[in-house]
């Protein structure tokens, strides 16, 4: 048995992680502290349910309709509400607005913070040391490293989302796009361009 | 004073790399199966966001580093368990009994989870002490940071922001203090602001003067200018 458990009983369970988890399951189960089905359906729920094809399909009606996207950007929690958009890590909403002064962009330095209703579970890079650590001091050049590069006169302003409000961007609508249906618009937004690393896409580049 | 988990600023950890695309929301099925125990026990109501939050970031620095995302969460749930008495470490080494347990009866099962997921947990609260400081007010936050109720205690004031000035951006109502909360010692809701700082005040080499960070800051966290 690890001798080193006194403060982290962790130490106590398997040290490789997938016979970690599924010892610790065993051992809830046998207790009735948790059902595998329950687990089952929150997994099916985040891998099937809940991702960001929902914020896309707000922020595109957001592109549409002017009065819905002044009602999102004053006051999102009653409107995400009434979407159904609202759950779990997306109790209180904010929608920041990209403009050609300003770009936004997200994070959360003290843990992994992220819109859950509206956008899933946050990738790998989201939760990475990396964009934890450089996000706040040099947003420029994490954007550098997704491609993204603002034109001259663009501020940047970084989200660091340290309290239970969380922070989804609007993204500016791309050029050629007159006319297009909301459908067509929500192709368009892509999760990053939510979280602000990315931009819309454009649409040359949905063939 | 820091713990590792506050890393906003720091230097060496390199390129940040983008998934490629159509990447899987759980890049290995352990990953979805450490999510959903950790989602599972929460319901059993033992404790709260903070509390867990916490149990994450005292994990030893040399674990919470070389740990992935989700062992981080592992290790965390499993000191957790033992810390609120819900299991010993003797049902940690597998040698524990089989019995039914006390809190059995709070299972999260499976009908229950989109009821549970919708309604979230909200972290609002009515009262409080009064708004001291309004939109466009000049602040600055403390120094030192750090839990001001308990020595390394939670606290969701970073570091790097700590002595700033900066100014009120916007209310967002009254929350419940993490620094409290996170300690059984009451909700205490303050109100909670969002407060924006030039890049510059932050960061003796700003990577462009014109940028700026926001954060959500809890009254006590700040003092006027």
């Amino acid at each position: 048995m690890p001798h080193d458990h006194s403060d982290h009983p962790h130490a106590l369970l398997p040290p490789d992680p997938a016979l970690r988890v599924k010892a610790l399951e065993t051992i809830l189960t046998r207790k009735g502290l948790i059902d595998p089905a329950a687990l089952d359906e929150i997994i099916d729920t985040y891998q099937n349910k809940i991702g960001p094809q929902n914020g896309a399909r707000v922020l595109a009606r957001a592109w549409c309709d002017p009065a819905f996207k002044e009602a999102l950007l004053a006051d999102a929690d009653p409107v995400l509400a009434q979407l159904g958009y609202y759950g779990r890590q997306g109790e209180h909403m904010v929608v920041v607005e990209n403009t050609p002064q300003q770009h936004n962009m997200v994070v959360c330095t003290l843990c992994s913070c992220y819109p859950w209703p509206l956008l899933g579970i946050p990738p790998g890079w989201y939760k990475s040391d990396a964009y934890r650590a450089r996000a706040v001091r040099e947003p420029r050049a994490v954007l550098a490293d997704f491609g993204v590069s603002l034109p001259e006169g663009t501020r940047v302003r970084v989200w660091d989302s340290t309290a239970e409000v969380r922070y989804l961007v609007l993204p500016m609508r791309p050029d050629g796009t007159d006319g297009f249906s909301e459908d067509q618009l929500a192709e368009l937004v892509t999760r990053d361009s939510m979280v602000g690393t990315g931009l819309a896409k454009t649409p040359e580049g949905t063939t | 004073m820091s713990r590792v988990h506050d890393m906003g600023g720091r230097f060496g950890d390199g390129a940040v790399r983008p998934d490629p695309p159509k990447a899987p929301v759980f890049a290995a099925e352990w990953h979805a199966r450490a999510l959903a125990v950790t989602l599972a026990c929460g319901a059993l109501g033992q404790w709260n966001i903070d509390t867990s939050r916490h149990a994450r970031e005292k994990l030893s620095p040399l674990d919470y580093t070389r740990f992935s995302y989700y062992e981080i969460w592992l290790a965390a749930l499993a000191d957790l368990l033992v810390q609120k008495g819900v299991l010993s470490e003797d049902d940690l080494a597998g040698q524990g009994s089989d019995t039914p347990h006390p809190l059995a009866s709070k299972r999260l099962t499976a009908d229950m989870v989109p009821s549970v997921l919708a309604k979230g947990g909200p972290a609002d609260r009515d009262g409080g002490p009064e708004p001291v400081f309004a939109e466009g007010d000049a602040v600055r936050t403390r120094h030192p940071g750090g839990n001001r109720l308990v020595n390394g205690g939670h606290t969701r004031l970073p570091g790097y922001a700590t002595g700033a000035e900066g100014r009120i951006l916007r209310r967002h109502g009254t929350h419940v203090l993490p620094d409290s909360a996170a300690h059984g010692l009451g909700e205490a809701p303050e109100p909670l602001y969002a407060v924006i700082f030039a890049a510059g005040e932050l960061w003796s080499h700003p990577e462009n003067p014109e940028d700026e960070v926001v954060l959500d800051l809890w009254q006590s966290y700040l003092e006027p200018v």
